[in-house]
């Protein structure tokens, strides 16, 4: 039923200085089901950012309407969990506080939360690192924890703003095979924002590819590579036949528009 | 134990020197080691190069230290304990001498007879020009010229080496035989000669208020002591000798018989009041150029250049007989050594105002004597110790009366039989003026604590209302816009400029001074709370908002925590701006309180309470300071770290 619909959405930012208008996006129309996997991929400048920050609750459409379920979306929520690309970690707290954070601000009880706490260290595979500072954790770790933290609200909704935009190629990998074990074993829908178009196919089951001013949702996909993932190694899906095909049609069409920016300039 | 350890400062100093010059050696040998060794590891400017380096700062404060002793004598008190003594002595003896050097090129670069004659010269001139017209009958006139005319012979008589009485010539002699005789006595030495056991009991050099003791403490000392007795016998004489040839006497008698029949020409004068002034002014100039004449103390130079001769010889005994104690002085006593002036040595240099550490030390170990009856305090008040603190007092202070007045129900009233009858307002107010006993706490006490107590109760509420509204304004367009203005209006003037004002209005004591502190550590604190306020970073806020916290929560587990750093830093900065407005503050008013001693200091010039005073405040400085950096490594590990 927790589906996120999005109808005729619209954003449109005025300076307040001169008056001037940009339109961040126009006319965002799709349907998401629950337990979707969607990674949305553009040039800079065209929206994916603005989008993400409005199904989060953290800004408000022009116009359109956006909802889960049957809920419109009104402001932040714990029903949305969100991952930052830095993890936007409280350094000020041990690993295992992080965690907690948001049962501790719905005043869960101390055992429960203990419990949930490290169920979910384990499945990022964190266990025993619950009471090391934040700050002394690779960026790798950092990231697991954000998604320790997010998870353990039990969210029908993850939102992920270039989570792995900051970490080496390797912990990349190791974090993107992560996020589709837990895709698949926890069931939640997920919309994932990327740079990277490999990364973009691999963890999306749908893609949109969107393009600037306006930003719009430019091609949608429906491709297969999220689930090969679950059972073959990543590395060997990017050598199939049918990954490179796609990722070079993709990768021509940013080239194309981000040279049309360019002409624009 | 103390009284031993004050009465033996010169020797503590000397082992304490010795220490310093050991550790400024080895430290620098060392340190060079070190440099050399770690110099391959690293280029320049790698910020690794500043780290440790300990043998440097020990190099530092000890060489510090050193400069120090040397500067305040200490060095030469410590080594040559005799040595002030002596000079003293010394001292003496130019002192002794000095009424017939200042007459001589020696001490004043001409002849006090050459400066008489030429100033008197140059006035006769003039007055011989200025001779009022008119009013004067030309008998009279005549008379004046004649008056001036004798006075230049007398000046010529004077000079005139050949017209010197016997008497005169006789006493100078005589003057020059002892002179010569003095400077003998110098030359032979002091063998055979010791003090008195009266000098040796004299306390030692800086032990006492008059610092260096009077009476010679060693042979050479006697030798100097007597030779001051000696010429300043010399010097009486030397001074009642009067140069009055025959030939002056006969001049002198008939100017003033002149000048006498003046006057009385003044009295019967018949003309105008004016030029009645006009004469009496003229021959006062008159009379007065010749009173200065007629007493004969201009001699001729040809016999004062023995007595500069003798003189000359003297010192130069006295040089010949000082020769070690002219290298101490030379190397140990910067400035211009011992002088003696009136009843006392003293020390003319930058000791002067730069006392030996060890008295600075002594004088510490004094005030910190919780001992008030015996001596120890200042002013009547400890510098730092404890006390039994009545609470009764401390509600007093925290329970304002009106807050009992404005309690619903009555006051107690007599009744019939002229009992009073209490209600429970009466008992409270009992409470709230202090009048209950509620037993006593143990609390600090002092001069010291004082000052502390001012900065920790200013802080304490600078702290309280200033973070929450500056993280307030960190988060809240209208209370960051609405107070802004205030805060920067009033924070730029320097805190004081605002004490004369706070002062008045809240009195000289703890509030007035609290108060003032509080401004200060206010405005930092509300600064500091906004910067790190505002400084944290959105997707922090946000992932809590997702996370599903209530804005009242994201302040308290967000942003404060985050602002944290900023804040221990705003405390840290206000300790210090408090601590130097305090002390500003109690050197202005007040009765207790570090400032408050350095004030009295200043007033007696007492440098080694200044000194010691300054000492205490850079002392508390740096433990405050310490004590901050020790809390923000413990409270915020994660700072820089985020």
């Amino acid at each position: 039923m927790a589906d996120l619909s999005c109808k005729n959405l619209s954003m449109t930012f005025t300076n307040p200085a001169n008056g001037a208008v940009v339109e961040a996006l126009k006319d965002i129309n799709f349907t998401l089901k629950k337990g979707e996997l969607l990674s949305v991929l553009g040039p800079s400048g065209c929206g994916k950012t603005t989008l993400l920050n409005m199904i989060a609750g953290f800004l408000n459409p022009s116009s359109g309407k956006l909802a889960l379920g049957d809920k419109a979306i009104q402001g932040p929520g714990v029903e949305r969990g969100m991952v930052f690309q830095q993890g936007a970690l409280f350094e000020w707290l041990p690993v295992a506080r992080n965690v907690d954070f948001g049962l501790r601000m719905k005043n869960l009880d101390a055992e429960a939360s203990e419990k949930l706490v490290n169920k979910w260290l384990d499945i990022v595979g964190l266990t025993g690192f619950g009471d090391t500072p934040t700050y002394q954790l690779s960026g790798g770790m950092q990231q697991r924890v954000a998604l320790a933290r997010c998870l353990v609200n039990d969210p029908e909704l993850i939102l992920m703003d270039e989570p792995l935009g900051a970490l080496d190629a390797l912990t990349r990998e190791k974090m993107q095979s992560l996020i589709l074990e837990l895709w698949k074993e926890t069931g939640k829908t997920i919309i994932i924002i990327t740079h990277s178009v490999e990364e973009a196919l691999l963890l999306g089951e749908r893609l949109f590819v969107m393009a600037p001013r306006p930003g719009r949702i430019h091609k949608e996909y429906n491709l297969p590579f999220a689930e090969r993932g679950l059972k073959t190694s990543l590395r060997e899906i990017k050598q199939q036949p049918d990954f490179s095909q796609v990722r070079e049609e993709i990768l021509t069409m940013i080239w194309d528009m981000e040279e049309e920016i360019m002409g624009n300039v | 134990m103390s009284e031993f350890l004050s009465s033996h400062r010169a020797d503590i100093a000397a082992i304490v020197i010795l220490i310093l010059t050991g550790l400024f050696i080895w430290s620098i040998y060392y340190g060079l080691r070190r440099t050399r060794t770690l110099d391959n590891q690293q280029v320049f400017g790698d910020p690794e190069r500043t780290l440790g380096g300990w043998f440097w700062a020990v190099c530092g404060v000890s060489s510090l230290l050193l400069v120090w002793f040397y500067f305040s004598w200490g060095t030469a008190r410590a080594f040559f304990p005799n040595a002030a003594n002596e000079m003293c002595q010394v001292a003496k003896v130019d002192e002794a001498l000095t009424p017939i050097t200042s007459k001589l090129p020696l001490g004043d670069r001409y002849y006090k007879s050459t400066e008489i004659l030429v100033r008197n010269r140059q006035q006769i001139i003039d007055l011989e020009e200025q001779m009022p017209a008119g009013v004067y009958a030309s008998t009279e006139e005549k008379m004046l010229f004649s008056i001036l005319d004798r006075n230049k012979d007398l000046l010529a008589i004077f000079s005139d080496s050949s017209q010197k009485s016997s008497a005169t010539r006789q006493a100078l002699e005589d003057i020059h035989l002892r002179l010569v005789g003095l400077s003998e006595a110098i030359e032979a030495g002091y063998k055979g000669l010791a003090p008195t056991p009266e000098a040796l009991a004299q306390p030692r050099w800086g032990v006492t208020d008059s610092e260096i003791p009077m009476l010679p403490q060693t042979a050479r000392g006697v030798l100097f002591d007597n030779s001051a007795d000696q010429a300043r016998k010399i010097a009486a004489d030397f001074l009642k000798i009067r140069n009055l040839p025959d030939g002056a006497a006969t001049i002198i008698a008939s100017v003033k018989a002149d000048i006498e029949s003046l006057k009385q020409a003044d009295k019967n004068y018949s003309g105008t009041e004016q030029d009645l002034a006009s004469r009496k002014a003229y021959l006062k100039a008159v009379e007065r150029i010749f009173k200065r004449l007629d007493d004969g103390t201009i001699f001729p130079s040809a016999s004062m250049a023995q007595i500069n001769l003798d003189i000359a010889q003297i010192q130069d005994s006295v040089k010949s007989q000082t020769t070690s104690l002219r290298v101490i002085d030379a190397l140990f006593l910067p400035g211009e050594g011992v002088v003696k002036s009136r009843t006392l040595c003293v020390e003319q240099g930058s000791s002067r105002w730069l006392p030996k550490p060890t008295d600075v030390v002594a004088k510490f170990a004094l005030l910190a004597n919780p001992d008030l009856e015996n001596g120890g305090g200042y002013k009547g008040t400890v510098l730092f110790w404890w006390k039994w603190l009545e609470i009764a007092d401390v509600v007093d202070f925290l329970i304002p009366d009106g807050l009992i007045d404005m309690l619903p129900g009555d006051y107690g009233i007599h009744n019939d039989q002229a009992e009073f009858v209490k209600t429970y307002k009466d008992h409270l107010l009992a409470l709230a003026q202090g009048d209950v006993y509620l037993g006593v706490v143990p609390m600090l006490d002092g001069h010291i604590w004082d000052s502390m107590f001012r900065v920790i109760v200013a802080m304490a509420f600078g702290v309280l209302l200033g973070v929450p509204l500056g993280i307030y304004m960190g988060v809240s367009r209208f209370f960051k816009s609405f107070f802004d203005p205030l805060i920067e209006l009033y924070r730029p003037v320097p805190p004081l400029a605002w004490a004369p004002l706070i002062l008045t209005i809240f009195g000289i004591q703890d509030d007035g001074k609290i108060f003032l502190l509080f401004m200060v550590a206010f405005a930092i604190m509300v600064i500091s709370a906004r910067t790190g306020a505002s400084g944290t970073q959105l997707s922090k806020i946000r992932a809590s908002h997702s996370l599903g916290a209530s804005n009242k929560q994201i302040i308290r587990h967000v942003i404060l925590p985050n602002a944290l750093p900023e804040i221990l830093t705003g405390v840290r900065i206000s300790i210090g701006v408090c601590w130097g407005t305090l002390v500003a503050a109690e050197m202005l008013a007040g009765t207790t309180g570090i400032g408050f001693i350095e004030n009295v200091a200043r007033t007696v010039s007492d440098y080694e309470l200044i000194w010691v005073t300054i000492l205490i405040m850079g002392l508390l400085g740096l433990l405050f300071d310490l004590a901050m950096r020790f809390a923000i490594s413990v409270l915020i590990p994660w700072r820089g770290k985020g």
